[in-house]
């Protein structure tokens, strides 16, 4: 299982990713440079937090010019694994290849703290370790995280069970309380149609050792390696 | 020809804008009552090389609708002037 980081100038989570994917996991590690034009037979490649190209114009709009999207979109048409996270997220909203935008979150704060998810799909590569409706606790830390789509979309959205993880309480009650930054639907991941292209605000890779108050995110970045092997296997 | 482009970006009228809300707010508390509602953009300028006013316009028209507003949550409008080639 070989796992791909992508770095762009200005991203900061690059790191924290790598650390959990080679020390903690135990899989393989390739970092993925802005300007690579291949992704180097990554089976999953991961986008990310942090402000790529500065967040110029807006959050990720700059960045999925990079030589890398390219080639991280023919991945995701070939049904390759492609993993937003925070920054990634709105560069995948920006780039196409998820629905929606994410905005100013509603409190105009940067919010970084904990949070609690529900985990709304186990069917998928990212999240088959999670158990039905398992609620997990993950860390947001963002300035602009508040998903917005037009009510068309969000219903299609809905309707075709695309919302993965939703901001709830820690009993799973999913309340406008428990929503830190104003998304729509308390949505804090979605997937596209296909199951192989996840966007999320929170960062799993800041939760995947006790040592770091929670070890939840682990269980996505499992999911992602026992996926590749179940792959192997078959 | 010259031209400059002056494109103004603003967020949909369906999309919160707490930045908008906070400004309104920050007005009122001023004094300033008769304020309803702010909206907060981003302005832009661009300076192009055409060979018309027209193809001017279906340029940045393109641009906006490529890079400089996001057709999600924003909506754009924009004016276009030949440059004074008399001009210092």
């Amino acid at each position: 299982m070989k796992f791909g980081v992508v770095v762009f100038p200005g991203t900061w989570s690059d790191r924290d990713c790598g650390w959990v994917i080679d020390q903690v996991l135990g899989a393989q590690l390739q970092y993925l440079w802005h300007k690579d034009a291949d992704l180097k037979g990554c089976d999953c490649v991961i986008l990310p937090g942090g402000f790529a190209y500065g967040d110029y114009l807006r959050t990720g709009a700059i960045a999925r010019f990079a030589p890398v999207m390219e080639a991280i979109g023919e991945f995701a048409d070939r049904g390759g694994l492609v993993w937003g996270i925070c920054n990634g997220f709105q560069i995948l909203c920006e780039a196409g290849l998820l629905p929606g935008a994410l905005i100013r979150n509603s409190s105009l704060e940067f919010r970084c703290e904990w949070t609690h998810l529900m985990v709304e799909r186990t069917d998928l590569a990212f999240t088959s370790a999670c158990v039905e409706r398992e609620v997990i606790r993950v860390p947001i830390s963002h300035g602009e995280g508040s998903y917005f789509a037009e009510p068309a979309v969000l219903s299609r959205l809905e309707q075709s069970g695309q919302v993965v993880f939703r901001y709830c309480d820690a009993d799973g009650r999913v309340v406008p309380s428990a929503n830190p930054n104003g998304s729509l639907h308390n949505i804090a991941g979605i997937v596209n149609k296909r199951g192989n292209v996840l966007g999320m605000m929170p960062h799993p890779e800041r939760c995947a050792e006790p040592e770091l108050g929670g070890d939840d995110g682990l269980k996505l970045f499992r999911s992602v390696a026992g996926t590749a092997l179940r792959l192997l296997v078959s | 020809m010259r031209a400059t482009a002056r494109v103004i970006v603003t967020p949909k009228p369906v999309v919160n804008d707490p930045q908008g809300l906070t400004v309104k707010q920050g007005l009122v508390t001023l004094g300033f009552r008769e304020v309803d509602d702010v909206r907060v953009g981003k302005y832009l300028e661009v300076s192009l090389e055409a060979e018309n006013m027209h193809e001017a316009r279906e340029r940045v028209e393109a641009m906006c609708r490529q890079l400089l507003a996001n057709h999600v949550i924003e909506d754009f409008r924009f004016e276009v002037d030949r440059e004074d080639h008399q001009r210092r």
